[in-house]
């Protein structure tokens, strides 16, 4: 607790590149938006056993 | 009374005289039951990136529930007590998976060139929703009634008054920024998601590129075509 606490109090570090700026957290979510968007096209739904054209 | 509902049934239906019938003609057109509440999808709606347009309604509806406890209770409440601390976690944390959610769903959406087959008005419907939720959730940053709120508004502010919008809305006037969060963006947002539920129910869930090619017949050109996959 106290380290979330201390976690979520301190400045962030920032990264540069050029005229690019981003926060870690910021860079954090939006790698698990794009790896969560990867994920959602590759890996199977459940149930999905029928051939293609069939009605679910 | 009875005779009167024997010849409503009966009688075929005459052609509406009112703004009243039209209205209900157009509606009963667009929206039958069946398009309004489908008990099936087509098959390529079995994938997991079909599921972050509802995973963002569920986040909204969290958004709006938690949101209506903390208005009911108020600061005093959410800051001290631990329900009330609770309740305002649920709100942000919610907050932070509608945005989450929603951009995904965008990515999906855009990748599958989701304005295909007459769907222009769900796409902007959608855009719209996104950028109305940008600025309640700017509102909502700056009504926290903390340091952290204090922080965020006199950072804000200086952005927006390089812009010219200072002069009519101010980041720092808590009493402006509560009322527009709690009550103008919120009924926006609502008003621009039921009317893009409804187009997507209206037109169908759009399918992939690829399916497109095999299951959807042509782009619709006249009115009672719309929302055919």
């Amino acid at each position: 607790m106290e380290l979330a606490l201390r976690l979520s109090s301190d400045a962030p570090h920032y990264l540069s590149w050029g005229w690019l700026s981003v926060s870690v957290p910021n860079l954090i979510v939006i790698g698990a938006m794009l790896a969560l968007f990867v994920l959602a096209l590759v890996l199977p739904f459940p149930g999905n056993r029928r051939k293609t054209g069939d009605r679910s | 009374m009875s005779t009167t509902t024997a010849r409503h049934e009966s009688a075929p239906a005459a052609p509406p005289t009112t703004w009243i019938g039209h209205l209900r003609g157009l509606l009963e057109r667009k929206l039958p039951y069946e398009k309004l509440l489908p008990e099936t999808q087509p098959s390529y709606v079995a994938s997991w990136i079909y599921v972050f347009g509802v995973a963002t309604l569920g986040a909204l509806g969290v958004i709006v529930a938690s949101g209506a406890v903390l208005a009911f209770e108020g600061p005093a409440w959410y800051h001290i007590s631990h329900t009330g601390l609770f309740f305002n976690s649920l709100h942000f944390w919610s907050v932070q998976l509608f945005f989450f959610f929603m951009v995904i769903h965008l990515f999906g959406k855009f990748w599958m060139a989701a304005w295909r087959g007459n769907r222009a008005k769900t796409w902007i419907t959608g855009t719209l929703a996104f950028v109305v939720s940008v600025g309640a959730a700017l509102t909502g940053y700056v009504v926290q009634t903390n340091f952290d709120s204090q922080w965020i508004a006199f950072e804000a502010k200086d952005g927006l008054n390089a812009t010219g919008v200072g002069s009519w809305f101010n980041v720092a006037n808590l009493g402006q920024n509560l009322l527009i969060h709690v009550f103008l963006l919120p009924a926006i947002i609502a008003v621009l998601v039921a009317i893009h539920v409804l187009l997507v129910r209206v037109h169908g869930v759009v399918p992939p590129i690829d399916a497109a090619k095999v299951e959807a017949p042509p782009v619709p050109t006249v009115p009672e075509r719309e929302g055919v996959r």
